[in-house]
Order: structure tokens, then sequence, then C-alpha cells
């Protein structure tokens, strides 16, 4: 008896740290990441291999020092984790290599559509997807008596009879701060109007138009219904906000969505009356205003062919299949990764997948114009300026910096 | 001293300039006149977790070629310092034409990145470095009229906001004037407004960010005048009392004379210091309201677009904005020095 239960007890221990086994690698691997929970799952997955040594720099800073750092010969960072916005920096400088014939040699795991291909050429290995969708108060909701808004037209209503009601003066969320965060929320609004960023396949502007001027004004209409001091607030501020219970409604990224209420302090108001649904959309149209995004790796150029071998392997290792036993790590995004069976958590991207949302473009030229709209877009949120003025502005601005870049 | 002893004496500091500073500026100045090549594009199609569409990326073959033959990049001359992001000479001269009156030309020249941003960097720099020099002066003569003993106490405090980093002093503060903090929720109660809000208008948020400017800067021309004052002319002080002077008086007359080469030296430094107002912008959130010179640079460097060539034209703008605000002062500095000769 005692023998079998040996047996039994070292079986277990062997299969559970069988995947640390299974990684073992020849060369160094150096990871630089967001940081956010399921980046860093990624990170400590790529950590359990042996044989050489892994590090891993995940900071909200990674986008300032992933070109500097894949840039040098030989290059400090291996791999480099990106969404769907970030890579383009990196293929832009030609620094990340084309990954075909290591996914034929250790990628049994991945599936096809976590291969991110370029002109034919595998360029990234995505693990999660994401996309920005409603987050609001059910319980205050269901007391005023309010359907869950599918529009942005009903969530401006809803806005409306919140404030009424005298329950919470300003209901709406946004991470509307100036620049990064406040071009994103114009970008999901301007294609849910139905505009396109460029004319055609060109690197031309093309955002001065009918469906600009409506994005605009629905973001000012909006605006009134939030925090005075929106142009100030990012999306971890609009989290605080929420959790505090100033916040019935908003829109707000799925990878934050299912951590949203875990804060220490939260109300048991605000834990059991936080709920998500899907993108909504604006004007009448059919595509949701929210972009989609996907998280995934890369493995730097200008390494040894070894380097590239050891970071593919820790980086497979990372996102193979038996994490998604592991309940936490399943709720922290919507996985790509196979055998993901989805959380409730994921049901907002799910919708908007379904939905048939944009995938954010992945130009070379996006990054200038998502720079020059946060640039320029205050001074109309502040009433300062007219819509068209800051339109014909955005183009003005975008135009310099794409020349200066050798685009146009 | 002989020549050839001053040479030996001040040879190190020349070399460490030259690494440190002139080639630098060297550099960037050659990265302002030129641009990266222009790319060739390429459609090609792309596949992600959401499908496959046709898209443009940039073909780095062809691209190659033009870095290898040419690092640099193209040769621009001064284009960059006359597109919109600078000084955007073609817009000002359209604004001029289709204006009618002079106010209307300069607040639609003031909405332009440049010039908005020079806009606020001067009016921070010529609103804090008055202010800064006054109350300096004034705290100065405070505490030096106080006890012995308690001195050392005051100072140590006084000091305080320089040993603040500037990042992080605006952060503490950012959160202490929020409209749920407790200097804005003061402010909200004192004028009986329960709507008003620092951050959300750009008057306000002018005023919020020189006080800051004003807090961070006083300690500094304190305590160079604090030093300064230790060294007053006893006797000078003493007849003018015997002559009735009141202490008034006596600082206009005696004191004031006195520092008078400290209060240059203090106003250069700080005209210095606040062109290149930087840190408040960023811990205040403040960029919707207020940008600066040094602003526009990091924000050309940071994130996904990193306009190199940009920046450099900033900085070379920023350094000869410096050179222009301090000309008045060096020319007084080297007037007196021939009049000593």
């Amino acid at each position: 008896m005692k023998l079998l239960l040996i047996k039994i007890f070292s079986t277990i221990v062997f299969l559970t740290s069988s995947s640390a086994f299974a990684c073992s690698i020849a060369a160094r691997v150096s990871i630089v990441g967001n940081e956010f929970p399921a980046i860093q799952t990624v990170g400590s997955g790529a950590k359990e291999c042996k044989g050489a040594k892994v590090s891993a720099n995940l900071t909200a800073d990674h986008q300032k020092i992933n070109v500097a750092g894949m840039s040098s010969e030989p290059a400090e960072y291996t791999s480099a984790i990106v969404a769907n916005t970030s890579i383009v920096a990196l293929l832009n400088d030609d620094l990340i290599r084309p990954l075909d014939s290591l996914v034929k040699k250790h990628g049994k795991g991945l599936k096809k559509n976590q291969l991110i291909t370029i002109d034919g050429k595998i360029m990234a290995v995505a693990f999660m997807a994401n996309a920005q969708h409603l987050v609001y108060r059910k319980d205050i909701l269901k007391k005023l008596n309010i359907d869950v808004p599918k529009t942005y037209e009903e969530m401006l209503a809803a806005a409306k009879k919140i404030r009424d009601s005298g329950l919470v003066k300003n209901p709406v969320g946004g991470a509307y701060k100036a620049g990064w965060n406040l071009a994103q929320e114009f970008n999901n609004m301007f294609i849910g109007y139905g505009g396109s960023h460029f004319k055609g396949n060109t690197a031309e502007p093309n955002v001065n138009s009918e469906s600009g001027v409506k994005a605009l004004n629905m973001m000012k209409a909006l605006s009134g219904y939030m925090n005075p001091d929106f142009l100030t607030h990012d999306s971890n501020a609009t989290n605080a906000e929420f959790r505090a219970g100033n916040v019935a409604i908003m829109n707000m990224w799925g990878s934050r969505a299912a951590t949203l209420v875990d804060a220490d302090g939260v109300s048991d108001e605000v834990k059991n009356g936080m709920d998500i649904a899907g993108p909504m959309t604006v004007g009448g149209g059919k595509t949701p205003a929210s972009t989609l995004f996907w998280d995934g790796w890369t493995v730097a150029k200008k390494i040894s062919d070894k380097e590239a071998e050891a970071t593919f392997i820790a980086m497979t290792n990372a996102i193979r299949p038996s994490i998604m036993d592991n309940n936490d790590i399943r709720k922290q995004a919507v996985w790509l990764i196979d055998g993901y069976k989805p959380t409730e958590a994921a049901r907002g991207v799910f919708a908007a997948a379904k939905m048939n949302t944009t995938p954010y473009p992945m130009l070379p030229y996006a990054g200038l114009m998502h720079s020059a709209i946060g640039k320029e877009i205050s001074d109309f949120m502040q009433g300062k300026e007219t819509a068209k003025k800051t339109l014909s502005d955005i183009e003005d601005a975008y135009k310099a910096s794409a020349k200066e870049k050798g685009f146009l | 001293m002989k020549h050839k002893t001053f040479f030996w004496f001040i040879f190190p500091t020349f070399l460490a300039m030259f690494f440190f500073i002139t080639l630098p500026i060297i550099s960037v100045s050659l990265q302002s006149l030129h641009t990266p090549h222009e790319n060739l594009l390429i459609t090609v199609e792309n596949c992600d977790p959401f499908g496959c569409k046709k898209a443009t990326t940039i073909d780095h073959d062809a691209t190659k070629k033009l870095k290898e033959n040419n690092p640099l990049g193209q040769y621009v001359g001064l284009d960059i310092y006359f597109d919109r992001g600078h000084l955007a000479i073609q817009q000002v001269k359209n604004l001029w034409s289709k204006t009618n009156n002079i106010f209307e030309f300069l607040k639609l020249t003031a909405d332009l990145p440049f010039y908005k941003a020079l806009f606020f960097t001067l009016t921070f720099t010529f609103t804090v470095t008055p202010i800064m020099l006054v109350f300096g002066l004034l705290i100065a003569l405070g505490v030096n009229s106080f006890n012995q003993k308690l001195k050392g106490l005051i100072i140590f405090f006084s000091l305080l906001p320089m040993i603040v980093t500037p990042l992080i002093g605006s952060i503490i503060l950012f959160w202490m004037i929020d409209s749920r903090g407790i200097v804005g929720n003061f402010l909200q109660i004192l004028f009986e407004d329960p709507n008003l809000s620092l951050k959300a208008s750009t008057f306000l948020t002018w005023i919020m960010l020189i006080v800051y400017g004003v807090w961070h800067a006083i300690p500094f021309s304190f305590i160079v005048f604090y030093a300064g004052l230790q060294t007053l002319p006893k006797d000078q002080i003493e007849s003018a009392k015997i002559d009735g002077a009141n202490s008034f008086q006596q600082t206009i007359h005696i004191i004031i004379p006195h520092i008078m080469p400290l209060i240059t030296f203090v106003t250069l430094m700080q005209l210095m210091d606040n062109f290149r107002v930087f840190e408040p912008i960023v811990g205040f959130n403040a960029e919707a309201h207020a940008t600066s010179l040094s602003w526009i640079i990091f924000n050309d460097l940071g994130g996904e677009t990193r306009q190199l060539s940009a920046a450099a034209t900033s900085s070379i703008l920023t350094i000869l904005g410096i050179i222009i605000l301090l000309l008045p002062v060096l020319i007084k500095t080297w007037k007196e020095f021939e009049f000593k000769k």
C-alpha cells in the first residue's frame, strides 16, 4: 500500500513538472514586452526553460526601447512581445526574422491562425486577442430600467438617465487621455462611422471626412457625461474610477476587464454589479466602433541562428497548450492557444470578433497617423476649434511627419 | 596666471566639453538636415488571427540599397526647419494673407505645434523667473533675521522642494489637486463651485504649472541669496542706520546692489532651466493644455513613430532659443567686464 502511494505521488510530481523538463535551450533568451497579467505569464513560461539564461524586461515603456534594443549587432533582445500596432516599428526597420523553418521544426503545438504572415512569411506568433468593449454596472441599469446599450446613441441616452437620477454624477468612463489613448478612441469611433484612415492602398490621409466630423461630435457628446478631468485619464485612471463606483458605463480593454474588480478595497456593490458586453456600434453602422488587436512574440533578426532557435523553443514553451489547464491563467486573456475554453470574462472580445470588428491596420505609417490624431484632437475636445479645423490639422500634421519619414 | 599654466589648467575641461557638448551638437545639427530615405512600398497579403487581407509594407531589399549607398539619409537642407511641425513658414504666410487683424493671426499661429509650445515655454519662463527671484530674496531676508538656533531647521525645510525629483513632485501635486484630492476639494469648497477642476481648464492648468515651477525653483534662489547675505558690508549698514535709513531703504540701496552679481547669476541659470520646462507637463498629464519645446522633442523620440530628424530640429531650435534669451544678460556681463578692465 505504502509503495503504491509513493508510486502515485511520484507520478503526479513527474507529470506536473514534466513540462519544465521538456524545455531545454542551448543559448541565451532575452525578452522585451508590455506589462499586464497575460504577458507576465508568457514571460515566466519562457523562464522555465533550462540550459541557458532567460531574462525578461516587461515594462509599459517597451515601445520606447524595443527598436533600439534590437538594432544593435548582436541584438540585446532576442524576442519582442508586440501587438499589431507595435510590430510595425520592428517591421519598418527590418529587425525581426521570418520564422517558417523554426515553425516547421519546433512549432507542433501552434495553430494556423496563430501565425502572423506578412507577404507569405511568418513574422510573429500570436497568443491572445484583445478589443475594447462595453463594461457596465448591471445593478444601476436595472434599477433605472435601462437596457444594456448596443449603440453609442443608447449609451448617451442611458448616461442622461443615470445622471438625472442622481445615482452617479459622471456616469460615462473612457480612456480619453490626450495622446495615444484619445487617438485610439477616435479610431474606434471613426471606423464605426464607416471611415477609413488612408486613401486606398496609399499613404495619403483620409480622415477629413463626414465620418470624421461625426466621430468627433459623438466623442464630445460622450465627454459631457465624463469626469471633467477626462483628458488626463488613461485606462488605469478610468478603471480606478470604475472601482470607486464613480463610473457606470464605459468602453474598456478586454485584457483589463477580467481582473478589473479584483483589486483591494473594491466595494461589493461594484464587484457584484460589474458586467461586460460586446462593443457598441454607432450611427446605424454594422461594424462595431472598436478595433481588434492580437498580442504575439517575434524573434530578432540580428542574433545568431542558435539564439533564434533557443528563443523560439522558450517562447513556444511559454504558450504551450497545457497552460490552459490552469484556471487563473485561462482567465487572464482571450487566448488563441489550442485547448482554450473561453471564460465569462472573454465574452466581450468574443462578441467583438463575431461582429466582424475591424483589426487595427498593420501599415508602416499607421503609427504616424495615430500620433498626429493624438496631438491635434484635444483642442476640439476642449471646444477651442471646429471639427473641420481639427481634422485638417490632423492631416497636415500627419503629412509633415510622413514626409519626414519618407512615406509621402 | 601665465598663458601656459592657464592652458594646462583649462585643457581637461576643454577636452570634456568638446566630446560631451560640441560633438553631440554637431551630430544633432547634421541629423536635422537629413531625413530617412524614401520608403519603397509594396502591396502584399498579410494574415493574422482575424483573416487575410492586402496591405502595404516596406520593400526592404530595395530600401536597403538606398540606405547602404547613403547611410546619413537624404540631404533636405532646411526643409524640416520650415515644415508644419517646426517654423511652419508656408502655414504662417497663408495665415498672414488670410486673416484680417493681428489678433486673429496670432491666435491661429499659436495653434501650430511649434508656436503653441514656444508660447507656453516663454510664458512659463517670464513668469516663473521674476516671481522666483522676488520670493527667493524675501525668504532669504526673512531667514537671515531669524534666531541663530532656528536657522538650520528653517533652511532645511526651505530646501525640500528642490530635493524632491521634479517628476515625482509633480505627480504628488497632480493627485493633490485632483477634484477629489485635498487641494482640489478645498478649492471647490472655498469657491463654492462643486464642478471646479484645475485639470480641465487651460488657464488654470497654466497657473498650476507656473505655481509648481515657482515652488520648485525658489530654494535655489533662496540659498544663493542667503549665502550672499552673509557677506554684507556691516559698516555700510551701520552708517546707513545712523543716517536714519529704514530697513526698506537699506535693502534697496545697500543689500540689492551688493548681491547684484548673484541676482544676474540666478537669473541666467533660471532662464535656462525654465526654458527647458518638461517634467511638470508629464507629471501633471498636462499635454492637452500645455506643451513645451522639450516636450515636443520627447514626444517625437518616444513611441512607435521615432521622428529622429524632427527631434533633432527641435533641439537645435531650442538651443537657438536659449542663446537669444541669454544674449541680453551675456552682453551686460561682458560690458561690465570690459568696464572693469
